[in-house]
């Protein structure tokens, strides 16, 4: 025999849903009612029961990583056929992070902590660019194609002139992902060194040039009219700095 | 997805990505294969991903979990529609039960409790391990399954006794 309160109360008062006026209601009724006593010692036995089971599934590691995956893009993909400019250019995006990271996260994070992100994010960098999906391009030296391209692509405006009459040679753009962002890539050439200019918008105020090296690479970093660029390259520090002048006097 | 900004990436990290084992556990449970359950769960992360932006704060794992199901359910009409239609059927169950297979496979309780769950139509089980295994209260059960509170409790009633009549079924050892 089943009572009515066994429908309406018991299942919420078990699981601890019922108001304090309810529940007090429902213990009035338990004091008589030995059906629904002994439902609830069901219902308690039925709860370890399932609890000792183990039921729960959780996630496997490989499907942690397949999610993480696409936050994180990273490729395995073999790159021996790749041009030897992306392969300049995927290091270039590995020295963008040492940048980045130094300037924005740099102070006050735990050194073996940060050590191990940075690490990390420079490799994931490196892999990535040199997956195919992710170094599509525009090659092109013409200003108003490159910035058409990106602009379709990165979802913000994007300053793009050529310098070829100052030495520095627009050779086309791209978009990368940098943690997380679409970031748009314009490639000048100075003397045969490729030149990669990132560039994001940011929230930031205007800021004066911050530079840095690392391997064999300089880069410039700078911020202007709400974007944030950031040069790199294996040509001289002084021919960044240069490029940093034109662009910012073009913006 | 490109467009994310660091922050709501990092948002979605913080939010969104401790809750992957609940989300595995749901479509696990709705889907019954893990194989299934996997790409099922990776997308729906994917699609909980692509619309982060219209989550606006809240409980993320009810809204994680209120994606997951929906994409299992999808998924369910699509690739097994029939077992959407399923009832809890005692005589079919009484026949069903008690192959020599699931005699042998019910051999401990956590194989014996699998079994019985998975009876279940897909909307009472999923009551159930949202309740008993996800311990979700019955304010987050009603936002992920979309019924009413109230209905929640009765649901959960006719859950557990299904529950009880499946697990008695198949102790009983033999079929009629």
């Amino acid at each position: 025999m089943r009572c009515d309160f066994a429908d309406s109360l018991l299942q919420g008062y078990f699981d601890g849903e019922l108001s304090g006026r309810r529940a007090a209601e429902f213990e009035r009724h338990l004091r008589h009612c030995g059906h629904c006593a002994t439902e609830l010692v069901d219902l308690d036995l039925m709860r370890d029961r399932l609890q000792l089971a183990q039921l729960y599934e959780p996630a496997t590691a490989e499907l942690r990583r397949k999610i993480n995956a696409p936050l994180h893009p990273i490729a395995a993909t073999t790159v021996e056929s790749w041009p030897l400019l992306w392969h300049w250019l995927a290091a270039a995006a590995a020295l963008l992070f040492v940048a980045i990271i130094l300037v924005t996260v740099g102070q006050g994070v735990h050194t073996d902590d940060y050590q191990a992100e940075l690490a990390e994010e420079i490799v994931d960098a490196h892999v990535r660019s040199l997956q195919p999906g992710h170094m599509n391009g525009i090659a092109s030296t013409d200003a108003s194609v490159v910035k058409g391209w990106l602009e379709g692509r990165a979802r913000f405006a994007v300053p793009v002139r050529d310098f070829a009459n100052e030495g520095f040679a627009l050779k086309g753009g791209r978009v990368d992902v940098i943690e997380g962002r679409a970031v748009a890539v314009l490639v000048y050439e100075r003397n045969e060194h490729p030149i990669n200019i990132f560039i994001w918008p940011t929230r930031e105020r205007d800021s004066p040039a911050r530079t840095g090296s690392r391997q064999r690479f300089q880069w410039v970093d700078w911020r202007k009219g709400k974007m944030e660029f950031c040069a790199v390259s294996d040509a001289g520090a002084v021919d960044l700095e240069q490029l940093h002048q034109l662009m910012n006097s073009s913006a | 997805m490109n467009d994310f900004d660091a922050e709501d990436r990092l948002r979605f990290e913080q939010l969104v990505l401790p809750h992957v084992d609940a989300a595995f556990n749901l479509a696990r449970w709705l889907l019954r294969r893990r194989a299934d359950a996997e790409d099922v769960a990776q997308e729906a992360l994917l699609r909980s991903y692509r619309f982060f932006r219209g989550f606006h704060g809240g409980d993320a794992r009810a809204w994680l979990l209120q994606i997951v199901r929906n994409t299992c359910y999808t998924w369910l009409e699509k690739n097994r529609p029939m077992e959407l239609s399923m009832e809890f059927d005692e005589e079919l169950h009484l026949q069903t039960c008690a192959t020599p297979e699931t005699l042998a496979v019910a051999g401990d309780d956590r194989k014996r409790l699998t079994l019985a769950l998975e009876t279940l139509p897909p909307r009472f089980r999923e009551i159930l391990v949202l309740r008993e295994l996800e311990g979700c209260f019955y304010k987050e059960i009603a936002a992920i399954t979309a019924i009413p509170i109230g209905t929640v409790m009765s649901s959960l009633s006719r859950a557990r006794r299904q529950l009880y009549s499946a697990l008695a079924n198949s102790s009983q050892g033999a079929c009629s």
